[in-house]
């Protein structure tokens, strides 16, 4: 049984069925990804995932645990951390300071220790801020650290927001289209980054993305959505000869 | 050890202060000195849910009258079984004791009261949730209108006078360095990261509702001590201090101090409370002149009078624009 099982879920917004009986299981380790044309459901299938929309029927496990009505804070500590399509950085922290909030989820500090700012309360504080810049280096982006985000050019917003998302110490990382609005050789150091990150973390990574390129280039195992429903399956050659995904993208004759 | 000499020095200062200051200034500055601090304690508070964790409460002065007529009411009930248990110490300690457990319960109450009010409403947004609070300091007030045993509509009156600048001051400290302390640790990044986006807060593992709800409890507090100290100084309850206006005007102070900055609701309680007195000597023209003042100060500061400066660290916290009235 794979890290995180998807059954049969389907989830439906007054008369408009948004995925249909939708079914995803990941390995462990995967570099997973889910392409369809636009509206075909995809970020629909990452907030079932991370607790935003509660699905109407189906299941969805991680590692056996089942998240149906769990909060997406729950599900973010339970090892399942996200990007978002339109960037969602904290506008008033600085770089720094956004990593550090992702380090949330694993504080020991309680309240009392916050308010007598105590001995206990100020190591944890150091060790928030050396584990945030070490992961800030990772992306390149220690230098600008006390820089308000959103003064960030955009593709180092997106490297942000993958470095806020492993703050999180996640098992699995969701990508809503990482890719958007770069330009090739963005794209292109993406590619190398994400494949950096799932083995210097030992992750397992869901990628949505429209760019084609780097979904094939990147993806191990690619799933096809449209009208929310699972048209194609295999390793990106069978995907990129799938007569089914052809007409998708494309229209049939 | 270090921090405890300066908490010593602090409260050396403090009353000798408490000693000299009403020969040097005159009752009238050290009652409106007094004022400004149970103001800055106001503001300080409301500030932390308003101004950091980005939740439009407008129902402070609710919390506010809680924490005054509970300790007012411990200390007028219960006041001569306190004295009898302490009776070993000299009177300015019986009057320390009686003090501390009027705002102890005060801070609890209110924080009850708090709790009550934000595990149903702090799921609302915005405006929904400005309403709610509205509506619970109205309730409060009209409760409050209808026991007699606290004085009703006639006010509340014959309350011990147990604080003083000494305490007032004492409590604007810890309310600051508490305040602070919160603001610049895990749950202060958590109550910011709420303001400014909670979808991706929640994303990131921040139970927005949990920590809402703690930021209200925590702001409820305070303002619950602050009613207390206010009830002993001035000896004297009644439910008008306590309507939607005075809520608003606490609103007015961490605006015009700047949304988001400890320092600017220190600046605009004081700012507030001191030009509304200055403003007296205009008789009748005092409000117009003061509206006039605050649209200025809106108008050449519309980020507030500190805006989002902080004497601490060099780090900006700028609330966002929306939320700046």
């Amino acid at each position: 049984m794979g890290l995180l099982e998807v059954r049969d879920c389907t989830i439906r917004f007054g008369g408009l069925t948004a995925v249909k009986s939708l079914s995803m299981s990941l390995e462990k380790g995967a570099l997973y990804g889910l392409i369809g044309p636009n509206g075909a459901g995809k970020t629909t299938v990452f907030n079932l995932l991370t607790g935003v929309y509660h699905p109407n029927e189906g299941s969805i496990e991680l590692d056996g645990k089942s998240l149906n009505k769990l909060k997406p804070s729950r599900i973010a500590r339970l090892g399942m951390s996200r990007t978002f399509q339109n960037i969602r950085l904290f506008q008033s922290m600085t770089v720094l300071e956004n990593v550090k909030l992702a380090r949330h989820g694993a504080r020991k500090q309680n309240v009392w220790d916050a308010t007598l700012h105590n001995r206990k309360q100020r190591d944890e504080e150091a060790q928030i801020e050396r584990d945030a810049m070490e992961l800030l280096e990772i992306f390149n982006l220690e230098g600008r650290a006390d820089e308000i985000a959103i003064n960030l050019p955009y593709g180092s917003q997106r490297r942000l927001e993958i470095a806020r998302a492993l703050a999180t110490d996640p098992r699995i990382l969701l990508l809503d289209e990482p890719a958007a609005g770069m330009n090739p050789q963005e794209s292109l150091d993406l590619m190398h980054l994400i494949r950096r990150v799932r083995d210097r973390f030992d992750l397992t990574v869901l990628l949505v993305e429209h760019n084609m390129r780097v979904v094939m280039g990147v993806c191990e195992r690619i799933q096809v959505i449209d009208y929310g429903e699972t048209i194609a399956l295999g390793s990106p050659r069978e995907i990129q000869d799938n007569p089914k995904v052809i007409e998708a993208y494309l229209g049939g004759a | 050890m270090k921090r405890w000499l300066l908490w010593l020095g602090v409260l050396l200062v403090l009353a000798g202060l408490e000693a000299s200051l009403r020969g040097l200034i005159g009752p009238y500055a050290y009652q409106i000195t007094v004022l400004v601090g149970v103001n800055i304690i106001l503001a300080v508070s409301l500030n932390l849910i308003n101004g950091f964790t980005g939740q439009f409460s407008i129902g402070h002065a609710g919390f506010y009258a809680v924490g005054a007529y509970t300790s007012a009411a411990l200390v007028k009930f219960g006041g001569p079984a306190i004295r009898g248990l302490v009776g070993f110490l000299p009177a300015i300690g019986q009057d320390a004791v009686l003090l501390l457990a009027g705002l102890a319960a005060a801070a609890i109450v209110a924080g009850i009261a708090g709790l009550a009010v934000g595990i149903p409403s702090l799921r609302l947004r915005g405006d929904y949730l400005a309403i709610v609070t509205l509506g619970f300091g109205e309730i409060i007030r009209v409760v409050i209108l209808n026991v007699d045993s606290i004085g009703g509509a006639r006010g509340f009156s014959g309350i011990e006078q147990l604080s003083n600048f000494f305490w007032v001051y004492f409590f604007v400290l810890v309310t600051i360095v508490v305040i602070h302390n919160i603001v610049h640790s895990s749950y202060g990044r958590a109550f910011v990261s709420i303001r400014d986006d909670e979808i991706a807060a929640e994303a990131m593992g921040v139970d927005t509702t949990r920590f809402k709800v703690l930021s209200f409890v925590i702001s409820s507090m305070f303002a619950g001590i602050a009613g207390g100290l206010f009830g002993h100084f001035t000896m004297y309850l009644h439910p008008n201090s306590f309507t939607f206006v005075a809520s608003f005007n606490v609103i007015i102070m961490i605006v015009i101090g700047g949304l988001g900055s400890i320092e600017g609701a220190v600046v605009g309680a004081t700012v507030f409370t001191v030009a509304l007195e200055l403003l007296r000597k205009l008789g009748p023209f005092r409000l117009v002149s003061f509206a006039v003042l605050l649209v200025l100060i809106m108008i050449y500061r519309p980020q507030g009078l500190l805006g989002s400066w902080t004497l601490f660290k060099g780090r900006r916290k700028a609330a966002p624009k929306a939320m700046v009235v």
